[in-house]
């Protein structure tokens, strides 16, 4: 059983530091596969459709790249769909399993030790949902009050920052997904709910009546979002850059966006109703991959 | 890959390393932040197990009872419910759809309706094994209760049930490390327990593996102390001769 287990872990450094050498235009080159890393409910970013399809503004977005390098490599591409989530989505795309992730990565400092991450596409700003009669209005009106927010996010480390240097006392839930922070919302569990502003509109456009409820304050936070790449792969990183700068350039981003954000989308055709920030032009305007640790510095 | 084991000693506002991985004021490490998780975990698990117990065993005894069939039927249909539902599934009606039911348990804390989830989940398994023990007894033993003139519920608790007690013991010790690992989907009703932590500090250190093997520690540390606690309970209560007859070493 030890001999074995050796074997596996020996096996699984071999797999990762061969991957690392790599770069991946060569590897799509001779394969004639790229990876996409999805998130099945990331909002309009990346979601499902349902029988292995994925759609949303930053699966499109990585579409567009690798028809990039498509013509980068001169050949057709196959696309892999790898649904991943906010445990392995890092591993995955160190260890080379996933070569492009177009979910919904925070790009911060530490990640970038790991990986690397093309230039903002999408600046999220966490936000409050509340019931629309509850009188609630903004961070301060959360005194004594039960705020839900999601397990496994960063929402909720701002929150207990928050709490400490505002001494603003509240008491917290955590739902174990999206799905179950927003039925605490619904069901009277808690009197807010405190997320990326993209989670909260969806979750909205998608309840049974989406009227009861309204997304009310200041921005808590802004993060900026991107797409994630293996770290080191220059060639690679340029042509998704350049895709990106080239969408922003033209104003073809600003489409995308409402494509996804504004106006209906499938499956059910609902509407987020959620226009550009203006922290996100601000992005497009100077394309950049600064972490949000820059973002906060202001 | 490279190992960052420091992450534990991080204080959870601004990620500085902070000596002894004991921070000042208002501040808390990982480490103590585990710890703290690792009391909920335990809390939970201890409460579920008192009301698995009790309940466990009142049903088992009442599904051996000779002359109340409805009480019987009562018992079974207890076990039958609480075992046929995943854990999960149980502890979300108990959470989201009996509160809208009755809104009266809208009031009752979270921690309160994990610990009966949990309870009753293993009270049916528990059961089980109640009976399984009571029915291994031959049945002169019950007879012999009788003729000595003692009343059922004297039967039951001067000659069944510290025979049984003693055969289930191991079933028992594995139920036991069962509920303290099943106390894990806590998380999903809010309880801020071993995995919910795990869960939340690989995000925001973005150690998962460190932390996950933090955790699994903490689990398998925890689970084998029930194991070691149990162990110790059989060989005390061995009787000579009796049930694990002449292994010395106990069903383990």
């Amino acid at each position: 059983m030890k001999k074995q287990l050796i074997a596996i872990a020996a096996l699984a450094l071999a797999a990762g530091a061969q991957a690392q050498s790599g770069d991946t235009l060569a590897k799509v080159k001779a394969t004639g596969l790229i990876t996409m890393g999805v998130r099945d409910s990331s909002g309009a970013l990346s979601y499902t459709l349902g029988d292995g399809k994925y759609a949303g503004y930053h699966v499109e977005i990585c579409e567009r790249i690798i028809a990039n390098v498509e013509k980068s490599v001169g050949r057709k591409l196959q696309i892999r769909y790898q649904p991943v989530t906010s445990q392995n989505r890092i591993p995955l795309v160190a260890n080379g399993t996933v070569d492009i992730e177009c979910g919904s990565t925070t790009n911060n400092a530490a990640r970038q030790k790991d990986v690397d991450f093309v230039h903002t596409t999408y600046v999220e700003e966490v936000r409050i949902a509340t019931k629309a009669n509850s009188g609630i209005n903004g961070i301060k009106d959360l005194t004594n009050k039960t705020v839900a927010t999601t397990t496994g996010t960063t929402s909720v480390q701002l929150l207990r920052k928050h709490e400490r240097a505002n001494n603003v006392d509240f008491k917290e839930v955590f739902g174990k997904d999206h799905a179950d922070s927003f039925l605490l919302l619904e069901s009277g569990r808690a009197d807010a709910f405190v997320m990326d502003g993209q989670i909260l509109a969806g979750n909205i456009a998608n309840a049974k009546n989406p009227a009861e409820y309204k997304i009310v304050g200041e921005p808590i936070s802004v993060e900026p979002i991107a797409i994630m790449v293996r770290k080191n792969d220059t060639a690679f990183k340029k042509i998704a850059n350049d895709t990106v700068d080239g969408l922003a350039k033209s104003g073809d981003i600003g489409k995308l966006y409402d494509k996804w954000f504004v106006n209906p989308i499938p499956p059910k055709n609902a509407r987020l109703n959620l226009p550009a920030s203006t922290a996100t032009k601000a992005a497009w305007a100077s394309p950049n991959d600064k972490p949000v640790e820059e973002y906060l510095k202001k | 890959m490279s190992w960052d084991w420091q992450v534990f000693c991080k204080n959870t506002s601004d990620g500085a390393v902070e000596a002894a991985c004991w921070a000042k004021g208002a501040d808390i490490t990982y480490f103590e932040w585990m710890i703290h998780a690792w009391g909920w975990t335990l809390a939970v698990a201890a409460c579920a197990w008192v009301i698995a117990m009790v309940v466990g065993f009142s049903v088992g005894v009442a599904r051996t009872l000779p002359a109340s069939p409805v009480l019987t039927r009562l018992a079974n249909a207890w076990v039958e419910l609480f075992r046929n539902i995943p854990i999960l599934v149980q502890l979300f009606l108990w959470y989201f759809v009996v509160p809208k039911a009755f809104p009266f348990f809208q009031h009752v804390p979270g921690f309160l309706l994990v610990i009966f989830a949990l309870g009753f989940f293993t009270s049916a398994r528990i059961a089980e094994q109640v009976r399984a023990g009571i029915q291994a007894l031959s049945r002169g033993q019950r007879y012999a209760g009788m003729a000595v003139g003692f009343t059922t519920a004297q039967t039951y608790r001067y000659v069944l049930l510290p025979m049984a007690f003693r055969i289930i013991i191991p079933p028992l010790t594995s139920e036991s490390m069962n509920l303290l690992k099943n106390s894990s989907v806590a998380f999903a009703v809010s309880i801020a327990e071993l995995t919910w932590f795990a869960m939340q500090a690989q995000e925001e250190t973005s150690r998962g593996i460190e932390i996950y093997i933090g955790v699994t520690v903490m689990y398998a540390l925890s689970a084998f102390a029930v194991n070691r606690v149990f162990a110790f309970i059989e060989k005390r209560m061995r009787i000579p001769g009796f049930i694990v007859a002449g292994t010395g070493a106990g069903g383990h």
